[in-house]
Formats: C-alpha cells, structure tokens, sequence
C-alpha cells in the first residue's frame, strides 16, 4: 500500500499528534512515541498504534506520536485519521 | 443540552462530568473542512468507547447536502449514537432523507429504528414548516432554534431581550407540542454575562420549552436552577401523584387534593413537575415510585 506522508491531530491536552511517513521495504512499523506518561503507559500507546495500524492494513510504515494525555479512543481515531489521510482509504465501507 | 465541539477530544472525554441532561457532539460548524473526516473518526471512536452514563448522547452532523453529512451518518448511527441534530432544516422531505439514510445503515446493522432526530430550524423557512418538519417523522423527538443562523437569514441581528427571536421561539414550543415532541432554545454565547442568560432562560421556560442549548459547563447551574420546580410545587405534586395512584387502586375516577378536585390538566403538570424535579437532581427518581 502506498503511503504519502500525513499528519492528524493536535498538541492540546488530551490530544495526540500523529505524524506517518513510508518506511524502507521491509523495515516494518516503526514507532518513535513522545509522551509524559512514557515510562507507564508507552508499551500499551505504541501496540495501539501498531495494532490499528495493523487492522488497516499497513504494516510498513514510520510513525511519529507526540501525546498529550490521549484515551484509547482518541489515539485510535487519530492514528486511523492519519492513515486514511496517508492512503486514501475509505475505513468506513 | 451542552455543544461540544468534534474536533476536541479533551472536552469530549470530560462534557459528562458537569451533568448536562445531553451532550451533542459537533461535526458542523466547530470543525473546518480540513478537520471533518478526523472529527468523524473522533466521534465514532468516542462513541463507542466513554462511559457517558445516562447521558442522552447527540451528534450535530454536516448538511447531507454537503460532501460530508452521509458519512457521518453512516459512523454515527454504527457508533449507536442516541440523537441526529439534523442542522438548518428547512422542510420535511429533508427529514425523510435523512431518515432514509439512517434506516440504510440500521438495516445494514440489524437495528433498524434506534436512531432519533432532531431537527435544528435556522431560517425562515424552517419557521414556516415547522409543524411539518416537527411530524415528517416517528424518529422525531425534538425541534431546537438555532437563532445565529436564523437572525441572519431574517437580516437582523441578536439583541439582548430577544425581540427578533419571538414568533421562532413561539411557532416552535407550538409546533412541538401539537407533534407531541420536545423543544429545546438557542444557546446564548456571551459567558460574561450571566444575568442575560438568566433572563433568557426564565423567557424560554415560560415559553414552553423543555430545555436549553449551552456551550460552556459554567451555564448548567443557571439552566438547573430556573428549571428546577419549587419545593412547594414539588410537595403539591408528590401529593396529586399519590392521590391519583390511590384513586386509580379504589376505581375512583374523580379525585381531590386540599379540597380541589383534579382534572387531567393538572396531573399533566404535576408529572411534569415532577420530571423536572427528578431531572435537576432534586428528586431521586426512588422517590416517587
């Protein structure tokens, strides 16, 4: 799947920035994650991004997340948002 | 009913912890052109994932004239929303489309008939037709006034008493009621000034109308405290419901409270009564069963 570079979301409390970008071939998903809460919640924000990622289809791709004290909801919309914005793909058919 | 904009997933995450009797979630005019498809996605995700509690849970979405209004239909009726704000409506078979819509997806999830409408009259058109925008469908819960859009369309602007919004307000608490559905005012966006937006309220109940649209936590109080019925009102109420229920039990079909008989009017107002007393938080609704 081809991927352009795109951006969704904002730096405002509990929001969550994310920027995607291609990946070399066979690099795979690689997350760079900026967060104040890193060190508790940052294995569970970055299998989220790569697991929505994942249900999208791509699995190649540079990710980079700067949140700001984001849900799981919101970072799953965002990240989606991103990737639809990246690909062109319609999630909602 | 408290606008929150689409695009804000901290005031999203939050809206239900102020206690507004409703949330309606914005897609239409909070949100740029550039940010609707991330707001859709916000929404959805939002939906299906916070515990709003009893919270009656509305989604404002984009004119289905418009490229985005069918989709976000298609995410808010997956996201089980309760409400569509149908905005700038103007005649019924705008209603019946989107209605049209609505079962398109609902059929789709096998849950046909779940999603309410509410329709927002913004013009004079829309005043006009009220009624028949009100009946274009069982799906119809309510008609709110959105006065920003509708002043201008009547080449005026808003004042401070509300003039230019009178025969609006008036023709919808009318055509509500004879729909049998509810009707909710306009916000009042001036924060500072919360004696005008006293005012308005104490205006809008006395007109009929069942609630108000607000667009900051700060103005629920003002909103609770007009509606909410007097402790005197509520102790007269307590005692028309009991003694209808008691009334009901003997097979009696006339009843009298301190000496007044009770007709049906005033038991309607009692139960009313009631309602807004169980729905400000004076009442637990344990109360009166």
């Amino acid at each position: 799947m081809e991927i352009k570079n795109a951006v969704a979301g904002t730096l405002e409390s509990g929001d969550i920035m994310v920027q995607i970008g291609p990946a070399k071939a066979g690099e795979g998903l690689v997350v760079d994650l900026e967060s104040s809460v890193a060190a508790q919640f940052g294995k569970q924000i970055r299998a989220l991004i790569t697991d929505t990622l994942k249900d999208l289809g791509i699995d190649n791709a540079e990710v980079k997340a700067t949140d700001k004290g984001a849900l799981d909801c919101t970072i799953r919309a965002r990240v989606t948002a991103a990737a639809v914005r990246a690909t062109g793909k319609d999630v909602w058919k | 009913m408290m606008f929150v904009p689409g695009n804000n997933p901290g005031m999203m995450a939050d809206a239900h912890i102020y206690g507004p009797d409703s949330i309606m979630l914005d897609l239409e005019d909070s949100v740029t052109m550039a940010e609707k498809d991330a707001a859709r996605l916000l929404v959805y995700n939002a939906l299906k994932s916070i515990d709003y509690g009893d919270t009656e849970m509305v989604v404002r979405i984009n004119p289905l004239n418009t490229p985005y209004g069918k989709k976000d239909v298609e995410a808010v009726v997956k996201a089980g929303v309760d409400v569509i704000r149908m905005p700038k409506t103007e005649t019924a078979d705008e209603v019946r489309e989107l209605e049209a819509e609505i079962v398109k997806v609902e059929t789709e999830l096998g849950c046909v008939g779940r999603t309410q409408i509410m329709a927002a009259i913004e013009s004079a058109l829309g005043v006009v037709n009220a009624y028949e925008i009100a009946t274009a469908s069982k799906r119809m819960m309510g008609i709110a006034l959105g006065a920003e859009d509708y002043s201008a369309n009547l080449k005026t602007q808003r004042t401070p008493d509300g003039k230019e919004l009178e025969l609006a307000r008036e023709t919808i608490v009318v055509a509500a009621r004879a729909a049998g559905i509810s009707c909710f005012d306009t916000v009042y966006s001036n924060l500072d000034d919360m004696e005008t937006f006293r005012k308005e309220v104490e205006l809008i109940k006395t007109l009929g109308f069942d609630g108000k649209s607000i667009i900051n936590p700060r103005q629920i109080e003002v909103v609770n405290e007009v509606f909410a019925p007097t402790a005197k009102a509520i102790e007269k109420s307590l005692k028309i419901i009991a003694a209808i229920k008691e009334a009901q039990a003997k097979g009696s079909g006339v009843i009298a409270v301190n000496g007044k008989m009770v007709d049906r009017p005033v038991v309607i107002r009692a139960e009313r009564t009631i309602a807004l007393a169980i729905a400000s938080g004076i009442l637990n609704k344990e109360d009166v069963q």
